[in-house]
């Protein structure tokens, strides 16, 4: 049997009547990783998802976890457990209900389960709140006791229905920070759909971008923001300017680009459109000549040696090794 | 400085002060009072003054030929201390719990089918109103219905001797307590479905698969999601069942065949031999009677607390 990977889609496709919504697509997601699936909605990312924890039945193919074909297994049976996106916490029972619901289908004592339970709400930081009910507690607060109420069955795969989306963009970044700290200590594998990419550039092991039931391209995010392989992903995962080179396509990081004279390397001419100050950079975007939009992140500091204005020509430089050839698509 | 600001309002009217009626300001109190009128006038009338009527008749005297304005327990006492009282009390009392487990029993398979087992919109519609149209004709009729199909030679009997399931027609069908519960829950399913439905529409699905990745079978679904989330359905919906049974006089009068009665067949026949003073303290006592078990059903679900969250 082979352990190296928790998840392994093989061909796997979902057809509602004549629509393909996920079309055959095959994924390896290696043990103990993070694991984002991330694109625009409508992308099939939340379909492969449900497929993977059994709330959606696939239409050919097959999912193995761990090494075991769960296709036709209940999700109970797969070693799975998810966390939904508005948390789908029961209203009518307390925190501590809510936790120790898997152990009562189980028929575990209540003595036991609540202990067990109590135990969980604390690894969430929510021990205090055990008998309040998920009406009263804050969106974050209801996060964390669904978080728990997934753990509690121990599973070997948490699966994630865009977790921070209901949450203020500081809670976000705050609540990123735990979960990742949670998939590292429990070491299991989370998979945990998004559509956000600095969400899923921030915190995966392993980034799948997915569009039209596809998979676009899959890997470290690094490797995917250094070598994008099409168009598509390249401006999905936003900073990049892609514009036609000598020989196709290309894509440049828009840090990479600096605004300067033509000379013998690489350049795009334009307007400037839109000057953005980020603080430690600024944002000059362009209208090019030739057509598509581009931009460039310049330091502050060499933003305002020589600052520009929109409505000014300007011109786009690059390095040539700093150009990044696609495929055309 | 004036003129020219009146001026110029004067020049650009705004689309609203041109057409806009003297505005009426009613104080804040007024309008509560306007907002409660209607329904507290509807309560008074028909309902808080007839009761009203009715518990000062139930203290007068009366004879063979008339009533007379008085103030005399007899008539209470007559009624506690007749046997027949019990009797009729423990009848309606039984209808009333056989047809509320067996209404709840459907109302909720039904309701739980067309909620969450119909998944087009059209055919739910269309499925709603197959159990509602046939409740625009009236009860009566409805009831009547029954008799040419479960009476000796009806349709019912037919058939089983038929099918060779029977060799003579079976006599329990009509005019027992069978046919009497039979009309009951034909009649008032449709009370428990409606509220059921409506609560079962407000459940989360999400909530239904995060049971079902908590491992729980479709019974335990049932029990500790759908049943405890849906509690003020059934309780409004048992609330309607309860009330009709124990007001019933007509179904156990032609139901029955005369073998059964009801509380208010009971007060029927007082009312026919002209006895309105003890009419009157018999249908207090029903009232206080339903309003006890109303109160009980409420302690266990607060209906008005569920309906405005």
């Amino acid at each position: 049997m082979d352990n190296r990977f928790d998840v392994e889609l093989i061909a796997v496709s979902k057809r509602y009547g004549t629509t393909l919504a996920v079309d055959e697509i095959s994924l390896r997601i290696p043990s103990a990783s993070y694991c984002c699936l991330l694109g625009p909605s409508g992308c099939g990312k939340t379909t492969t998802l449900r497929m993977i924890a059994g709330h959606e039945a696939i239409s050919s193919g097959d999912i193995l976890i761990r090494g075991q074909n769960v296709s036709e297994l209940a999700p109970v049976q797969r070693g799975t457990a998810m966390m939904f996106q508005s948390y789908a916490l029961f209203p009518h029972l307390s925190c501590l209900d809510n936790v120790a619901f898997s152990l009562k289908m189980r028929g575990v004592g209540k003595t036991e389960r609540h202990a067990k339970a109590r135990e969980f709400l604390g690894l969430v930081q929510m021990a205090d709140f055990a008998h309040r009910l998920p009406a009263q507690l804050s969106g974050g607060q209801q996060q964390r006791v669904a978080l728990a109420r997934a753990l509690i069955m121990q599973p070997r795969v948490l699966l994630l229905d865009e977790p921070l989306s209901a949450l203020d963009p500081f809670l976000r970044i705050k609540v990123r920070e735990e979960l990742k700290r949670l998939q590292r200590e429990l070491a299991i594998t989370f998979i945990h759909v998004t559509h956000s990419q600095d969400e899923a550039m921030a915190m995966a092991d392993m980034m799948v971008v997915m569009q039209d039931g596809h998979i676009r391209q899959a890997g470290s995010p690094r490797a995917v923001f250094e070598r994008p392989n099409s168009p598509f992903i390249a401006r999905f995962i936003g900073s990049h300017n892609v514009l036609s080179g000598p020989d196709g396509m290309i894509a440049v990081r828009a840090d990479r680009c600096r605004l300067g004279v033509p000379g013998d390397g690489p350049f795009v001419s334009g307007r400037i459109t839109a000057v953005e100050y980020q603080g430690a950079m600024v944002r000059v975007a362009m209208a090019t000549d030739p057509g598509p939009e581009a931009a460039a992140l310049v330091p502050d500091h060499a933003f305002f040696a020589e600052p520009v204005a929109p409505g000014d020509s300007a011109t786009l430089v690059w390095a040539e090794r700093d150009a990044h050839r696609m495929p055309e698509v | 400085m004036s003129t020219t600001a009146s001026m110029g309002s004067l020049k650009v009217p705004t689309a609203g002060q041109r057409f806009s009626l003297p505005r009426l300001r009613l104080p804040l109190w007024a309008i509560s009072w306007l907002q409660v009128g209607p329904i507290a006038f509807i309560l008074t009338v028909l309902f808080a003054a007839p009761t009203l009527l009715f518990l000062v008749v139930s203290f007068f005297d009366y004879d063979r030929t008339g009533i007379y304005p008085a103030f005399i327990l007899d008539n209470y006492k007559d009624l506690i201390c007749s046997p027949s009282t019990l009797r009729v009390y423990i009848s309606s009392l039984k209808f009333a719990i056989i047809v509320w487990g067996i209404t709840l029993f459907l109302g909720l398979s039904v309701a739980h089918f067309l909620v969450f087992h119909i998944r087009n919109g059209m055919v739910r519609t269309v499925l709603f109103l197959a159990c509602a149209i046939p409740f625009w004709t009236s009860g009566i009729i409805r009831t009547i219905a029954w008799i040419p199909f479960l009476g000796r030679n009806g349709a019912f009997n037919q058939m089983l001797m038929g099918m060779g399931v029977t060799s003579k027609p079976l006599d329990f069908l009509l005019f027992s307590d069978f046919a009497v519960i039979v009309t009951y829950v034909h009649l008032f399913t449709l009370l428990m479905i409606g509220p059921i439905a409506n609560s079962l529409s407000k459940i989360d699905r999400a909530l239904i698969e995060a049971a079902i990745d908590a491992g729980a079978s479709r019974l335990q679904i049932m029990v500790n999601v759908i049943i405890p989330l849906s509690k003020t359905g059934i309780a409004l919906g048992s609330l309607l069942v309860f009330t009709q049974v124990m007001g019933d006089y007509f179904v156990v009068k032609s139901m029955s065949g005369g073998q059964s009665a009801s509380v208010v067949s009971m007060l029927s026949t007082e009312i026919t031999a002209m006895q309105y003073p003890p009419a009157s303290a018999n249908a207090m006592v029903l009232v206080v009677f339903v309003a006890i078990m109303v109160a009980f059903m409420m302690r266990v679900v607060d209906v008005r607390k569920e309906l405005v969250k």
